[in-house]
C-alpha cells in the first residue's frame, strides 16, 4: 500500500506503476467539464488561473450539495474522456496529477509521459465513500457553475489506483 | 371511480426520491457482494471492495450512494378508474422531485440542452405513463445517472438478423462501453414495438429486480445467453478486468412490424437505484 501526501509528494510520481493501490492525503482540486473549459480559455488568453496549478492534482467530479455534518456531499469521479481536449494544456502548465475514471485518449497519454504526470482512477459510483474521506472543502472559483465549480478538497486515505503511470503504462 | 388528489402523488414521489438516491436495491447489493466474493483479479477486487464499502457508508450516513443522483425517471401505471383532483399531475410530480432534491442535498443535474443552463431544481422529471385496469396508481422512481445512460443504444435491425443478431447487439453495446458506465452494469433491453416504444421497454426493464426472469421462456433464454456472453468480456468492475461485467440482463418484448426488429439497450451502472409504491 502506497501513501501519498499531495502536493508535496509529486516527486514520487515517477516511481508509481500502473496498477498500484494508492491512498492520498492532502489537497486536490475538484474541476469537471465547465470548469475545464474556463481554465483552458484562460490558458489560451495568457491569463492567471484561479489556483496554483504547478504540481497540483485535479479531481474530475461534480459533488452533491454539502450535507449537514460533512465538509462536502457525495463526490465520486466522473468519466475522464470528456476532459481530454483540455488536459494536455493543463499538464503543460504544471498540472502533475489527475484523478478520474476510465480510459484517456492518445494525446493525453503522450502529454502524461512528456510532463511526468500520473493519471489515477478513482472508483466510479463510490460517492458516499469519497465524501467520507474528505476533511475539508473550500470553494475556489465559479460558484455560478453549481456542482461544476472549482473546490479545493482536503482528503485523508482517499483510495485510488494508478491507471496511467508517468511512463505511459496503462491498466486499461 | 376513485378520487385521488395529486398531492398524494407529490408526497409519494418525494418519499421515493429521498430513499432511492441513498441506497441501492437489495438485489443489487446481494449481486455486488457475490461479485466481490468470487473475484480474484486484484484490481477488480479493489474496486468491488470500495464499491461495497460505499454502500455501507451511504447506509450509515444517509449520503447519496453516487453524486450523480440522476435525472428523475417517474413511471406511473394509472388505473383507468382513477380520477385525479388538485394540481396538474405533472406539476405534482415535479414539485415532489424539487423538494426531494433540495431536502436530500442531491445534485441538480438537469439543464437546457442548447444553452446548458441548469434548471436549478432537477426538473423536469421524465414522466412515463401507462393506463391499466383498476383503481390503483403504481409509482416507480428511478434516479438515472448519465455515465451509463450515455452508453445506451438503439438499433433498428432487420428481421433476418433474428435472435442471434439481437444478442450480438446487446453484448456489443456493453463491450463498446468498456469502463465508462461504472460496471458491473445492469442491462435493460427492449425488443419490438416502434423506435420510441422499444427504448421505453428497455428503461422499463430496468425497474425489474435484478435476477428476475421474463415469464416467457424464449425471452428469458435471451437474458441468460446475453448475460453469459457479457461476463466473458473480462471488462469487470470499473473496467479493471474480472469475472463480473454485468449483474443482470432484463429483456422486455412487444410485437413489432413485419419489416422490423428494433432493439434498445439501456445501460445502468452498478448503483441500481429504484423504488416503488402503490397508491
Amino acid at each position: 500500500m502506497i501513501k501519498l501526501n499531495l502536493p508535496f509528494d509529486t516527486a514520487k510520481f515517477k516511481d508509481l506503476k500502473a496498477g498500484d493501490e494508492v491512498y492520498i492525503d492532502g489537497e486536490i482540486f475538484i474541476a469537471r467539464d465547465a470548469a475545464h473549459k474556463r481554465l483552458f480559455d484562460l490558458i489560451n488568453e495568457n491569463k492567471p488561473l484561479p489556483f496554483d496549478i504547478k504540481n497540483a492534482t485535479v479531481y474530475y467530479a461534480g459533488p452533491c450539495p454539502k450535507k449537514e455534518g460533512f465538509p462536502i456531499g457525495s463526490v465520486g469521479p466522473t468519466s475522464s474522456y470528456r476532459m481530454d481536449p483540455y488536459t494536455p494544456a493543463l499538464l503543460d502548465n504544471g498540472l502533475k496529477g489527475i484523478i478520474g475514471k476510465g480510459m484517456r485518449g492518445e494525446k493525453v497519454v503522450k502529454s502524461i509521459i512528456k510532463n511526468g504526470a500520473v493519471y489515477f482512477a478513482a472508483i466510479g459510483g463510490a460517492g458516499a465513500l469519497y465524501a467520507s474521506k474528505a476533511v475539508s472543502c473550500e470553494l475556489i472559483a465559479y460558484p455560478e457553475l453549481l456542482s461544476e465549480a472549482i473546490y479545493k478538497l482536503t482528503v485523508k486515505d482517499f483510495p485510488v489506483i494508478v491507471a496511467i503511470d508517468s511512463k505511459g503504462n496503462s491498466i486499461y | 371511480m376513485r378520487i385521488i388528489d395529486t398531492s398524494k402523488i407529490e408526497e409519494t414521489v418525494y418519499d421515493l426520491a429521498l430513499s432511492a438516491c441513498v441506497s441501492v436495491t437489495p438485489e443489487c447489493e446481494e449481486k455486488m457482494r457475490t461479485a466481490e466474493s468470487v473475484e480474484n483479479n486484484p484490481l477488480s477486487l479493489f474496486a468491488l471492495k470500495n464499491m461495497n464499502e460505499n454502500f455501507n457508508v451511504a447506509n450509515k450516513t444517509g449520503l447519496p450512494v453516487c453524486q450523480d443522483t440522476g435525472i428523475a425517471c417517474v413511471m406511473l401505471s394509472i388505473g383507468q378508474d382513477v380520477y385525479f383532483t388538485g394540481k396538474l399531475l405533472s406539476d405534482a410530480i415535479y414539485d415532489g422531485v424539487k423538494r426531494a432534491y433540495s431536502d436530500g442535498a442531491f445534485r441538480k443535474s438537469v439543464l437546457d440542452p442548447i444553452t446548458r443552463e441548469n434548471t436549478g431544481d432537477n426538473t423536469p422529471a421524465m414522466i412515463y405513463t401507462e393506463i391499466v385496469s383498476g383503481d390503483k396508481v403504481t409509482v416507480e422512481f428511478l434516479p438515472k445517472g448519465f455515465g451509463s445512460e450515455n452508453m445506451s443504444k438503439i438499433y433498428m435491425l432487420t428481421p433476418a438478423d433474428g435472435v442471434d443478431g439481437v444478442i450480438d447487439k446487446i453484448v456489443e453495446t456493453v463491450k463498446n462501453s468498456g469502463s465508462k458506465p461504472c460496471p458491473p452494469v445492469y442491462v435493460g433491453v427492449g425488443i419490438g414495438g416502434t423506435f420510441d416504444k422499444c427504448a421505453y421497454l428497455a428503461k422499463k426493464a430496468l425497474t425489474r429486480p435484478i435476477g428476475s426472469k421474463n415469464p416467457r421462456e424464449d425471452v428469458s433464454k435471451i437474458e441468460e445467453e446475453a448475460l453469459k456472453r457479457i461476463n466473458e468480456l473480462n471488462i469487470g468492475a470499473q473496467g479493471f478486468g474480472g469475472k463480473t461485467t454485468a449483474l443482470g440482463v432484463s429483456v422486455e418484448v412487444m410485437p413489432t412490424h413485419i419489416a422490423g426488429l428494433p432493439v434498445a439497450v439501456n445501460i445502468q451502472c452498478h448503483c441500481v437505484r429504484a423504488k416503488k409504491a402503490v397508491i
